[in-house]
């Protein structure tokens, strides 16, 4: 155990994770140059393209010290944005230090700060590496100071490297073996291991990945999970070298995988902890929490020959991924689909663009909702989370939304206007507190169905990348709740509907109306669209006709250049769907969707 | 297919003096190839002669290009011949050839009278030597109005002049009176066609350098509906897209073959053939045009089987360019489709926004319809 170092490297986007585990992964030779393929620990094209890991991933890289001892130790890649928070939490409870990535020429930005705060949470060591030294705008002074004034950390403990040179990573490693505490624990305990990921393996089933706190496991024992209680016989244990690398045993202080017959990644629970049914643990590790899904959206093939595809992909994405869930919905404009939960509106995104991308889809999304609670006037109460099951309104006796806790870091010189776009988004109870200077913390207690929308784009915007955001879902509260509709030449895209508050309802539908006006590109004849709630239009905006467009010539030499074009305007047309004699894109659910005053 | 209809024969003549601003035909100034390229042509003839279009006579030729009128008489009296020996042309064809102003003698125009061409195209494009400048045209305004006395003196009575509108610098009036001045000559038929820009012309290269602009939708549109109005009032037909008729004895019955999926014969460099649902083209090379014969090897350089569906889109937009519009029972009988069934929501609301008229079983555009041809093919 003396001999293991565990640690993730936590960043800003963009700031060379990936990079840097490349080369550390490349120092410590666990591959070779031959099956080497940069960013090794970014395996989906989505997270290469969009600089985010989106599930840990971990690997034990072998190295041999100056002190001539030889150490294991284990990198345990995190998941980068408040949608995933909690798995970044998880990641981080299965390490003893971490390193802290600061561009050299960008300094520290939002996440710098937000990760630097998660790692503290979990007491770790924090080793501050300045990266990208080669760049020639790297201005290492500054960044120094503002690891001092901004992270508060000693600037002495520093390190310059650039990932992208591979200048700095042997006192990188030298620095994981010296200051990042070795873990602690004993092998001899009864055991207690955290499950920081899981994922879906075609011949083994689920594969848990887990840090060992304390005891062992070894195949043929009998673990149990605690949330549950549930049993499985362990079939195999192993470290995460390139690939799985089977073991005797994984023992108190070790970080490797287990496979125990667990059928679905959604039988094990990310942050779960596993013990053995004869001689549990007394208690779980702390920090367990169930992630809920608290957006919700529908999925609809665009096609709807394409809709029992969907139906496969889902249930094929559906293995990797237990925080997202789904169900048959249907709709009178879309047609049949699926009803989706997800845990942020990245997430939803992830799931939209591996479903066309890996599963090659032509897919319309529902505008996203949270979950709000009708109490009836004969006292029963609903859930509801899909605006075609908006109770008639006669019925309803209150509505309530679920409201959460934001807490931001940010710059004291962006407060006004982060708290003026707070106070936009319907939020309340406001809590600051500076945490160094020039540093505020500040909290809201806000509608999520607010923060949903495109709360954190803005907020982003607005502090220019230097504030970091996370929220915590709170409770219900009554809000003064209607159905917003849209309507197409006069027909209703119940897609489109939308629970909202009433005050935002108008400026709700002007914004869906103007999107679609940009979007729905012009037609032979004029395009009405409307926005209301019941019969009262609320909100219009128009498409005007196209009156002039055809060709001038069309003979012999002419007709199968144009036919060829008109086949691939089919085409395309094929991807949109029509409500009633409209053709809509795709892309005009989405400029809905993402819709906002902005 | 409609049966029992004679196909079409189009030649395809690859030479002018010089490139047109605006051109994007095949067309070459190399005249020192034109005794070889009519050799060639022939034996592309000889060729199909042997091998004809199954069953097919002909009432229809049509001379394009390029410039036919660059032939000598002796060489255009040397194509009909070969025509007339290698096919079957039907004794009413109509004969078309197309003519550009300047250099046409009223000799040249009566033999050619003789020998069998029975229509003339004019390459007018506009009575204003401006524009006919900036279009790049070799010949003037007086020229075009001598090339039509001539044509009239020699005895053509089926005239048709081509005229281009929608060019920078040139308004509704300037337009008008093109029209105007094409109208005193009282031809049978006139095509206007919107300028269009394409790439890889000299104009394309003008507009973008010169910032020149094309007319906007709505004035695109006052020139479409002013033309349409005006000759309207003159007594001409608005049988297509582009082009008007002063009554329907008088439509090119060659070009209407394109529009109804008539089998037609392209010879000629670049020239499209379409028969029994397979289209298909000579390369675009008078050089290789001529090698390729003269070795005993097919111009034909690519040719496509069209399915049923593409087929069927074919006839719906070349359907919906002409005012006759589609034969609903025969588009069922030939496509499997019901328009009014399958397209029910759609049609409705085009015939209640006044683009389209359902009547006596056909599905018609009406002149806003036109206007939106191409489009109306994609409901
Ligand atoms: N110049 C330079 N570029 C680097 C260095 N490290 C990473 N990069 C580049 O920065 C970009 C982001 O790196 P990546 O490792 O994907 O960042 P991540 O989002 O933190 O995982 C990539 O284009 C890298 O090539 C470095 O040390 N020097
Ligand atoms: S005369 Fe006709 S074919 Fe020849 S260059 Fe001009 S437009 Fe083109
Ligand atoms: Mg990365």
């Amino acid at each position: 155990m003396e001999n293991i170092r565990n640690f993730s490297i936590i960043a800003h986007i963009d700031h060379g994770k990936s990079t840097l585990a490349d080369r550390l992964i490349q120092f410590t030779g666990v591959c070779n140059e031959r099956n080497f393929q940069d960013q090794l620990l970014d395996n989906m094209d989505i997270e290469r393209e969009r600089g985010i890991t989106i599930k840990s991933n971990a690997i034990s890289l072998p190295y041999r010290a100056q002190n001539g001892q030889t150490y294991t130790l284990n990198l345990i890649d995190t998941p980068g944005h408040v949608d995933f928070s909690y798995e970044v939490s998880r990641s981080l409870a299965s390490c003893e230090g971490v390193l802290l990535l600061i561009d050299a020429a960008q300094g520290v930005q939002a996440q710098t700060l937000a990760n630097l705060y998660l790692a503290m949470e979990h007491n770790l060591e924090v080793i501050p590496i300045i990266n990208k030294i080669d760049l020639p705008s790297a201005d290492i002074d500054r960044v120094l100071e503002e690891i001092d004034s901004e992270l508060g950390l000693d600037p002495d403990t520093h390190i310059k490297a650039s990932a992208k040179e591979g200048t700095g990573i042997e006192e990188i490693l030298e620095a994981i073996v010296l200051r990042i505490p070795p873990p602690t624990g004993s092998g001899d305990n009864p055991l207690a291991a955290l499950i920081f990921d899981a994922k879906y393996d075609a011949y083994r089933g689920t594969v848990i990945h887990s840090r060992v706190f304390e005891g062992a496991v070894k195949a043929g024992d009998i673990i149990r999970f605690m949330y549950n209680n549930s049993t499985y016989k362990v079939e195999e244990v192993g470290h995460f070298l390139l690939q799985r690398a089977k073991r005797e045993k994984l023992s108190a202080g070790e970080v490797g995988y287990i496979i125990a017959g667990v059928k679905t990644v959604s039988d094990v629970r990310t942050g779960d902890t596993i013990t053995h049914q004869d001689r549990p643990c007394l208690q779980p590790l702390p920090g367990f929490k169930e992630v809920k899904p608290v957006v919700f959206a529908s999925i609809y093939p665009i096609a709807s020959d394409d809709y029992q595809d969907l139906a496969d992909s889902l249930e094929k994405y559906k293995l990797n991924d237990a925080s997202f869930i789904y169900e048959k919905d249907s709709s009178a404009a879309l047609g049949q689909g699926f009803r989706c939960g997800f845990l942020g509106l990245l997430h939803l995104d992830i799931v939209q663009e591996r479903l066309e991308r890996e599963y090659d889809l032509s897919i319309i999304l529902s505008v996203p909702s949270v979950r709000y609670r009708f109490t009836l006037k004969d006292g029963s109460v609903l859930y509801v989370d899909n605006p075609t099951h908006y109770p008639d309104p006669a019925e309803i006796a209150k509505g309530e939304e679920p409201y959460i806790r934001a807490s931001m870091m940010l710059p004291e010189r962006y407060l006004g206007s982060v708290m003026k776009l707070c106070m936009e988004k319907r939020g309340v109870n406001s809590n600051m507190n500076y945490t160094g200077p020039g540093r505020v913390e500040l909290s809201y207690e806000m509608p999520l169905a607010e923060v949903i929308f495109d709360f954190y784009d803005r907020f982003k915007s607005v502090t220019q990348g230097y504030g970091s955001f996370d929220y915590d879902v709170l409770d219900y509260r009554e809000s003064s709740l209607v159905l917003m509709d849209i309507l197409v030449n006069g027909e209703k895209v119940d897609a489109l509907s939308q629970i909202v508050h009433r005050e935002r309802a108008r400026a709700r539908a002007l914004n869906a109306c103007d999107r679609l006006k940009d979007e729905i590109p012009r037609q032979m004849y004029k395009i009405a669209i409307q926005g209301a709630i019941g019969s009262e239009i609320i909100a219009r905006s128009t498409i005007s006709a196209f009156r002039k467009d055809v060709t001038a010539k069309c003979y012999g030499g002419d007709i199968t250049r144009k036919r060829k074009l008109l086949e691939k305007q089919k085409e395309g047309k094929k991807r949109m769907k029509m409500i009633g004699s409209v053709s809509i894109p795709q892309s005009a659910f989405l400029a809905v969707l993402k819709s906002d005053n902005d | 297919m409609i049966k029992n209809e004679q196909a079409g024969l189009y030649i395809h003549i690859p030479f002018c003096l010089s490139k047109c601003a605006y051109c994007s035909f095949y067309s070459i100034a190399a005249p020192n190839l034109i005794p070889e390229f009519i050799k060639a042509l022939l034996r592309e003839m000889a060729f199909w002669k042997s091998s004809s279009l199954p069953g097919q006579g002909f009432d229809t030729i049509y001379l394009g290009g390029g410039t036919p009128s660059l032939l000598l008489g002796g060489q255009i009296q040397e194509i009909m011949n070969a025509v007339n020996s290698a096919f079957v042309i039907d004794r009413q064809a109509e004969v078309t050839m197309e003519l550009n102003p300047g250099n046409v003698s009223p000799e040249y125009l009566r033999n050619l009278r003789a020998w069998g061409v029975n229509r003339l195209n004019i390459g007018v494009q506009s009575f204003d030597d401006g524009i006919l400048k900036f279009l790049g045209r070799r010949h003037s305004a007086r020229e075009a109005v001598c090339a039509i006395d001539a044509a009239r003196a020699a005895g053509f009575y089926n005239i048709g002049l081509d005229l281009i509108y929608g060019i920078s610098g040139q308004d509704i009036r300037l337009w008008t009176e093109t029209l105007e001045r094409a109208l005193s000559f009282v031809p049978e038929h006139l095509s206007c066609y919107q300028l269009s820009v394409e790439a890889q012309t000299p104009l394309f290269g003008r507009y973008r350098s010169e910032g020149l602009s094309l007319p906007a939708e709505s004035e695109a549109l006052d020139f479409f509906f002013a033309t349409s109005h005006r000759l309207a009032e003159a007594g001409y037909r608005h049988y297509e897209v582009s082009n008007f008729a002063r009554g329907n004895s008088f439509r090119s019955r060659h070009n209407m073959k394109y529009w109804r999926h008539i089998p037609y014969l392209g010879l000629g460099p670049s020239a499209h053939s379409f028969c029994a649902g397979r289209r298909w083209w000579n390369t675009a090379d008078v050089a290789a045009y001529i090698q390729n014969l003269f070795e005993g090897k097919t111009p034909v350089r690519q040719s496509e089987e069209l399915s049923a569906e593409q087929l069927a889109l074919e006839a719906l937009f070349l359907g919906l360019r002409t005012q006759d519009g589609i034969d609903l029972e025969q588009y069922q009988a030939l496509y499997g489709v019901d328009l009014l069934t399958a397209k029910k929501q759609t049609l409705g609301q085009l015939v209640e926004n006044g683009l389209v008229e359902i009547r006596d079983g056909r599905l018609s555009p009406t002149l806003s319809g036109l206007a939106v041809a191409d489009s109306l093919a994609l409901i």
